[in-house]
C-alpha cells in the first residue's frame, strides 16, 4: 500500500434519483464534520421526482477548502445505470465501492474494488419494516464507508439523532444497518486502498447548515413579516424554512402571529403580494429563481419607480429560460442590475456563504425600508441547498432600521407639511406613510405613472427629470449602507481578483494554487451593488484585474467595464459556467491564461498606502485563509 | 397634497356621524370623458363612504391599469391609494392589506384589467376571500388604446375599427361564483341608487365583494345595440329585487310587508341586506340558484341586476392568519425581532 492519505480526498455516492440517500449522504457528511474534519457536501441531483441517477459529492479537506474538487478518489456505485460512468470517475489508485447486486463487470485494474453485499446485509436487519427496507438499505453503504475510512460510529450515530430529531426508532433501525454494514466489512474486506480519515479540531465552534435555512431565520432575525412566494428550485426550501421556524422563533404567549406567509398563484402575485405589505410598512420579501425574477420583473420596475421596500431572494439556477433547473449559476446578475424597462438600477446584496445568507437576511430588510427601494439578494442554488460548514449565526449588531417614516405625531409637528416624493435630507431618499396613519394629511397616492413630489399625477418634463434624477441620486446615498467588499490582499500580489457569491473557497484554493505557479494575488469578494468606494480603491491598486464567475458572459466583469470604462482594459474577466458548483480548477486555470504572470505588476503606491490593518491581513498566508472561513 | 384638506369640522350640518362632510370624500376632478360610467361609479363611491360615516383614512384605494383604474384619483382624495399594474391589483391589495386588517379597502378594475391580462389574479383574490371591494367597471372595450375588444364584449358586435367579435364573453359573475367568491352583485351605472346601496353592502361585507357594474364608453362602446350601452342597458335591465341596505348601526324600522315579499340577509358586520320581492322569487344564498339565473340571463339578452350570491359567514383572507391586535404595521422592534438569548439555541437547532 501507498502512504496514507489523510483528511484529503473526495468521496462520490451515485445512487438513483428518490431512492431516500440523502439521509445517507447527509450522514456520513455530518459525521466526518463531528471528527473534526472541514468537509463539504454536494447534491448534484436531476430536474426529477424519481428514477434518474443523482449523485452527492463529499470532500473531505484537513486544509479547510470546501469548494468543489473534480476528482473522486472514493465513488460508490449504487445505481445500474450509473455504474459504467461511476467506475470510470475513479480516480487512479482510488477505491469503487457498490453494491453486488449490479451485475456489471469491474473493468478497471487500476484501482481498488469492494463490492458490498447490500441486499444480504439488510436481510439481517428483520426488525425494519418493509415500507423502509429500500431507503433504510442505503444505511449499509454508510456502514461499510465507515469501517473502512474510519468514521467514527458515534459521531454516525449525533448525525442521525439530530436528522431524525432524537426519535429513538428510526435513530435505532438505521444505525444497526450501519452497523450491520460495518461489521461485515470489519469481517470480509481487507483495506487495499489508502485513503484514511483521522480526528481534527477544525471544525469546533461551526455549525452546519445550508444558506436557504440561514437566509430564512436571518429574515425572521430582521423582523420579516410578510412573505410571498411561489415553489421553485433551488428557492423554494427558503420559504419553508420561513414557515419552518417563524412558529418557533416568534412564539408569543397569545399564541397569536406578527407575520404571515402566504403561497402565491405565481411570482407575479408573489412579488405583488410582498410590494403590497412593504408599501403597508411591513417588513415584506419573497423568494425565487431565474424563472420566477422574470415574471417578477414589472413588479420590480414598479417597486423601483414608486419607491416600494421589499426584499428579493434570488437563489440562481442556470438560465436562460428553464434552463437547467437544479444546476447553480450566478447567471442572474446583470438582469438583475438592470431589471425592468426604462432607466433603472437596483441596490444588490452578494451573500459569499451562509452565514452571510443569515447576516444578509436581516440587513436586506434594513436596507429596503431605509433606501424605499426594492433589494435583490442573489444567492445560488450551491449555496442555498447544500450543507455547509459556517460559522455561527451572529445576533444583528445593530437594531432594526425602520427607515424615514412620518406617523400621526410626526406629522403634527410637520403641520401636516410633507411631500411623499420631497427629498427633505438631500439624500435622494424621501419621507413615506402608511395606511392606517389616522392623520388628515397622511394620505397619499401611490402610482407607477410619472409622478410629483407630492405624489400627484404629472406629464411634466422637468418634474420627470427632477424626479429621475433623485432615484439616480439614491442609489449614490445606497454605496454607503450597503456592506463592503472583504479585503484578503497579499503584499507583492501581481493580480487582484474580484470574486462574489459562492464561489469564495475555490478561488481562495485557486490562489494558492496560483501562487505555487508563481502568480501571487490580492482578493475582493464584492458583496454589493452599486460598488462601493472601496472597490474602486482596490481597482486602482492592480494593474491587472481577474473577475471570477460562475456564467457564461462574465457579468460582474460587464458591470465593472460600465462602471469603471477608464480602467476596463486592466479587467480579465474568467467566467465559466457548466451548472456544477465552482472548483479551484477552473479558476486556476482561466486566471493564469489571462494575466501575465512574472512582472510585478502591482502599483507601488498600493504598499505604501496600505493601511495597518490589511497589512496584518496581507501577511497570512492565502493558504490559512482558506483553512477557515 | 400642498393645500392642506380638511380636518372633522365643527359644523353639525351636512355632516356624517363622524363629523365629516361630503367633500371630505372627494377626489380630484375627473379627466375622463363626459358622461363616462365610470365617473357615476366614482360618485356612488363617494356617496356610499359619506353615508356609511367611513373614516376616509381607514379606506384603501387600489386599481390596476386602464380608464377604470385611473378612477381612484377621483374619489376619497384622504385615503392612501395604489394604482399599480395592469391586471395585478388583486396581489398589492392583498398583501397590503395585511398592514392593518382594520381598514376597508375599495379596488377598480375594468374588463380588460379584470376579465383578460388579470383573470388569474382575480379568480385567485376571490378564492382567497380577500376583505375587498372588487368593482369591475365593464364596459366591453379598450377605452385608453382606443377601441379595441374586450374579453366581456358580446359575440357580434362590430367596432368601428375592429370588425366583428367573434368570441362569447366572459361573464365576470360567473367567474367569481365559479371561484366560490361570497359576494357578488352585477349593476348598471345608469342605476345609481342600486350601485350606492350595492357599495355600501359590499364595503360591510367580510370578504372580497365582487361588483361587476355595466358602466358605458361613451366614446367607443354606446351604440344602441351594443349590450354595454346605456340605451341597451336601460332597455334590459331586469332588477333581481329591490335592493337595500341598513348600516349595522341604524335602527332597522320593520316595515310590515307581506310575508315572502321580502328577504333579510345579516352580514358578518351585524348590518342588513333588504331583499323586496320583484317578480320572480330569487334567493341569493344559492350557488347553484346563481349560476342558473346568469345562464338564464345570457340566453335572454337580460341584463339582470342586483345581489346575485353571498355567503356573509365565511371567514376573511386575514382571518384565517390569527394575527395579533396590534396592526402588523404598529408593531416595535420588540415584537419582530427575537431575543438575543435566542440566537444559541436556533444555532444548536443547526447540526
Amino acid at each position: 500500500m501507498n502512504q496514507k492519505v489523510v483528511n484529503d480526498f473526495s468521496i462520490t455516492v451515485g445512487t438513483v434519483n428518490g431512492s431516500g440517500s440523502s439521509t445517507a449522504n447527509n450522514t456520513i457528511l455530518r459525521a466526518i464534520f463531528k471528527m473534526g474534519i472541514p468537509v463539504s457536501g454536494k447534491n448534484l441531483f436531476p430536474s426529477n421526482i424519481q428514477g434518474l441517477p443523482t449523485w452527492y459529492t463529499i470532500r473531505v479537506s484537513k486544509d479547510g477548502y470546501i469548494g468543489r474538487r473534480e476528482v473522486q478518489e472514493i465513488v460508490i456505485a449504487m445505481n445500474a445505470n450509473s455504474f459504467t460512468r461511476d467506475q470510470e470517475s475513479v480516480a487512479p489508485g482510488g477505491a469503487f465501492f457498490y453494491a453486488d447486486d449490479i451485475k456489471q463487470p469491474v473493468t478497471r485494474n487500476d484501482i481498488n474494488v469492494y463490492a458490498m453485499p447490500i441486499k444480504q446485509i439488510m436481510r439481517s436487519q428483520t426488525e425494519v419494516p418493509n415500507n423502509l427496507r429500500d431507503l433504510v438499505s442505503n444505511m449499509v453503504y454508510v456502514g461499510v464507508l465507515a469501517q473502512m475510512i474510519g468514521i467514527e460510529l458515534d459521531k454516525i450515530h449525533a448525525a442521525l439523532s439530530f436528522h431524525f430529531k432524537n426519535k429513538e426508532k428510526p435513530v435505532s433501525l438505521n444505525f444497526n444497518a450501519i452497523k450491520a454494514g460495518a461489521d461485515w466489512a470489519k469481517e470480509n474486506l481487507t483495506k487495499t486502498d489508502t485513503f484514511a480519515l483521522e480526528p481534527m479540531t477544525k471544525t469546533d465552534g461551526m455549525i452546519m447548515a445550508d444558506g436557504n435555512t440561514a437566509a430564512a431565520i436571518g429574515s425572521i432575525y430582521g423582523g420579516v413579516q410578510f412573505a410571498a412566494w411561489y415553489p421553485i428550485t433551488p428557492a423554494t426550501s427558503l420559504a419553508e424554512s420561513l414557515n419552518d421556524y417563524l412558529p418557533v422563533l416568534r412564539k408569543r404567549p397569545d399564541g397569536k402571529h406578527t407575520y404571515a406567509v402566504v403561497q402565491a398563484e405565481d411570482e407575479l402575485a408573489a412579488l405583488g403580494m410582498a410590494v403590497g405589505a412593504g408599501w403597508g410598512g411591513l417588513r415584506a420579501m419573497t423568494s425565487t429563481s431565474g424563472p420566477g425574477l422574470s415574471l417578477m420583473t414589472e413588479f420590480a420596475g414598479l417597486a423601483y419607480y414608486a419607491e416600494v421596500p421589499v426584499v428579493i431572494w434570488d437563489i440562481q439556477r442556470i438560465g436562460p429560460s428553464t434552463g437547467l433547473p437544479t444546476r447553480t449559476s450566478q447567471g442572474d446578475l446583470t438582469f438583475t442590475a438592470f431589471i425592468g424597462h426604462g432607466d433603472s438600477h437596483s441596490v444588490i446584496l452578494l451573500p459569499g456563504n451562509v452565514s452571510e445568507c443569515f447576516e444578509f437576511g436581516w440587513k436586506a430588510l434594513d436596507l429596503a425600508e431605509r433606501l424605499q427601494t426594492p433589494i435583490f439578494v442573489l444567492s445560488d442554488l450551491d449555496m442555498g441547498m447544500n450543507q455547509w460548514m459556517s460559522k455561527p449565526f451572529q445576533y444583528p449588531e445593530k437594531p432594526m432600521d425602520r427607515g424615514k417614516v412620518l406617523w400621526e405625531k410626526d406629522l403634527e409637528e410637520l403641520k401636516g407639511n410633507w411631500g411623499r416624493y420631497l427629498d427633505k435630507d438631500g439624500d435622494g431618499i424621501p419621507y413615506r406613510t402608511l395606511p392606517g396613519n389616522q392623520h388628515p394629511m397622511s394620505a397619499y397616492f401611490t402610482r407607477g405613472t410619472g409622478h410629483d413630489e407630492h405624489a400627484r399625477y404629472s406629464e411634466d418634463s422637468d418634474v420627470w427629470m427632477k424626479m429621475m434624477a433623485r432615484l439616480a441620486m439614491k442609489q449614490e446615498t445606497a454605496k454607503e449602507y450597503v456592506p463592503a467588499p472583504i479585503l484578503d490582499e497579499t503584499r507583492g500580489a501581481q493580480v487582484g481578483i474580484i470574486a462574489y457569491g459562492s464561489t469564495e473557497s475555490a478561488v481562495q484554493e485557486a490562489r494558492v494554487q496560483m501562487a505555487a505557479a508563481g502568480l501571487k494575488s490580492s482578493l475582493m469578494r464584492v458583496r454589493a451593488y452599486p460598488f462601493t468606494k472601496e472597490v474602486e480603491k482596490f481597482i486602482e491598486k492592480y494593474e491587472q484585474i481577474v473577475i471570477v464567475e460562475m456564467n457564461r458572459d462574465g457579468q460582474m466583469y460587464q458591470m465593472l467595464c460600465m462602471d469603471f470604462p477608464e480602467v476596463a482594459s486592466k479587467f480579465r474577466s474568467v467566467a465559466y459556467q457548466d451548472g456544477l458548483p465552482a472548483s479551484a480548477r477552473w479558476i486556476r486555470e482561466g486566471a493564469l491564461s489571462k494575466v501575465k504572470v512574472g512582472k510585478t505588476a502591482t502599483a507601488k503606491k498600493i504598499v505604501k498606502k496600505k493601511p495597518a490593518t490589511k497589512k496584518k491581513a496581507a501577511k497570512k498566508t492565502s493558504a490559512k485563509k482558506g483553512a477557515k472561513k | 397634497m400642498t393645500t392642506p384638506l380638511p380636518m372633522a369640522g365643527a359644523a353639525p350640518a351636512n355632516v356624517n356621524a363622524v363629523g365629516l362632510a361630503r367633500k371630505d370624500y372627494v377626489g380630484n376632478p375627473s379627466t375622463l370623458c363626459a358622461g363616462c360610467g365610470h365617473n357615476s361609479i366614482s360618485n356612488q363611491i363617494i356617496a356610499a363612504c359619506y353615508e356609511l360615516s367611513i373614516v376616509p383614512e381607514k379606506m384603501l384605494k387600489f386599481s390596476g391599469i386602464g380608464c377604470s383604474s385611473k378612477s381612484p384619483t377621483y374619489f376619497l382624495n384622504r385615503s392612501f391609494g395604489f394604482n399599480g399594474l395592469h391586471g395585478r391589483m388583486p396581489s398589492v391589495a392583498t398583501g397590503a392589506l395585511f398592514a392593518d386588517v382594520n381598514i376597508e379597502a375599495v379596488g377598480v378594475s375594468g374588463d380588460g384589467d379584470s376579465a383578460s391580462i388579470g383573470m388569474g389574479q382575480f379568480k385567485h383574490i376571490v378564492r382567497r376571500n380577500v376583505n375587498m371591494v372588487y368593482i369591475v367597471e365593464n364596459n366591453g372595450v379598450y377605452g385608453l388604446t382606443k377601441g379595441q375588444f374586450s374579453a366581456t364584449a358580446e359575440m357580434g358586435l362590430e367596432l368601428k375599427k375592429h370588425g366583428i367579435n367573434q368570441y362569447m364573453p366572459i361573464d365576470i359573475c360567473m367567474e367569481a361564483i365559479a371561484s366560490n367568491a361570497t359576494f357578488v352583485a352585477r349593476s348598471f351605472a345608469g342605476d345609481p341608487k342600486q350601485v350606492k346601496e350595492l357599495i355600501k353592502a359590499a364595503i360591510s361585507h367580510r370578504g372580497t365583494a365582487v361588483l361587476d357594474i355595466i358602466s358605458p364608453c361613451v366614446t367607443f362602446n354606446n351604440q344602441e345595440n351594443a349590450h354595454h350601452s346605456y340605451t341597451w342597458g336601460k332597455d334590459h335591465e331586469a332588477p333581481l329585487h329591490e335592493f337595500s341596505f341598513v348600516p349595522a348601526r341604524d335602527e332597522i324600522i320593520v316595515e310590515d310587508y307581506e310575508p315572502g315579499t321580502q328577504q333579510e340577509v345579516e352580514l358578518h358586520d351585524g348590518s342588513i341586506i333588504i331583499l323586496k320581492k320583484l317578480g320572480k322569487d330569487y334567493n341569493p344564498t344559492h350557488r347553484w340558484e346563481a349560476l342558473k339565473m346568469l345562464e338564464e340571463a345570457q340566453r335572454e339578452n337580460l341584463l339582470m341586476t342586483g345581489l346575485i350570491y353571498v355567503e356573509p359567514q365565511k371567514p376573511s383572507f386575514t382571518d384565517g392568519y390569527n394575527l395579533v391586535d396590534t396592526p402588523l404595521n404598529r408593531l416595535s422592534e420588540a415584537d419582530l425581532r427575537p431575543g438575543p438569548e435566542t440566537m444559541a439555541k436556533v444555532n444548536d437547532l443547526m447540526f
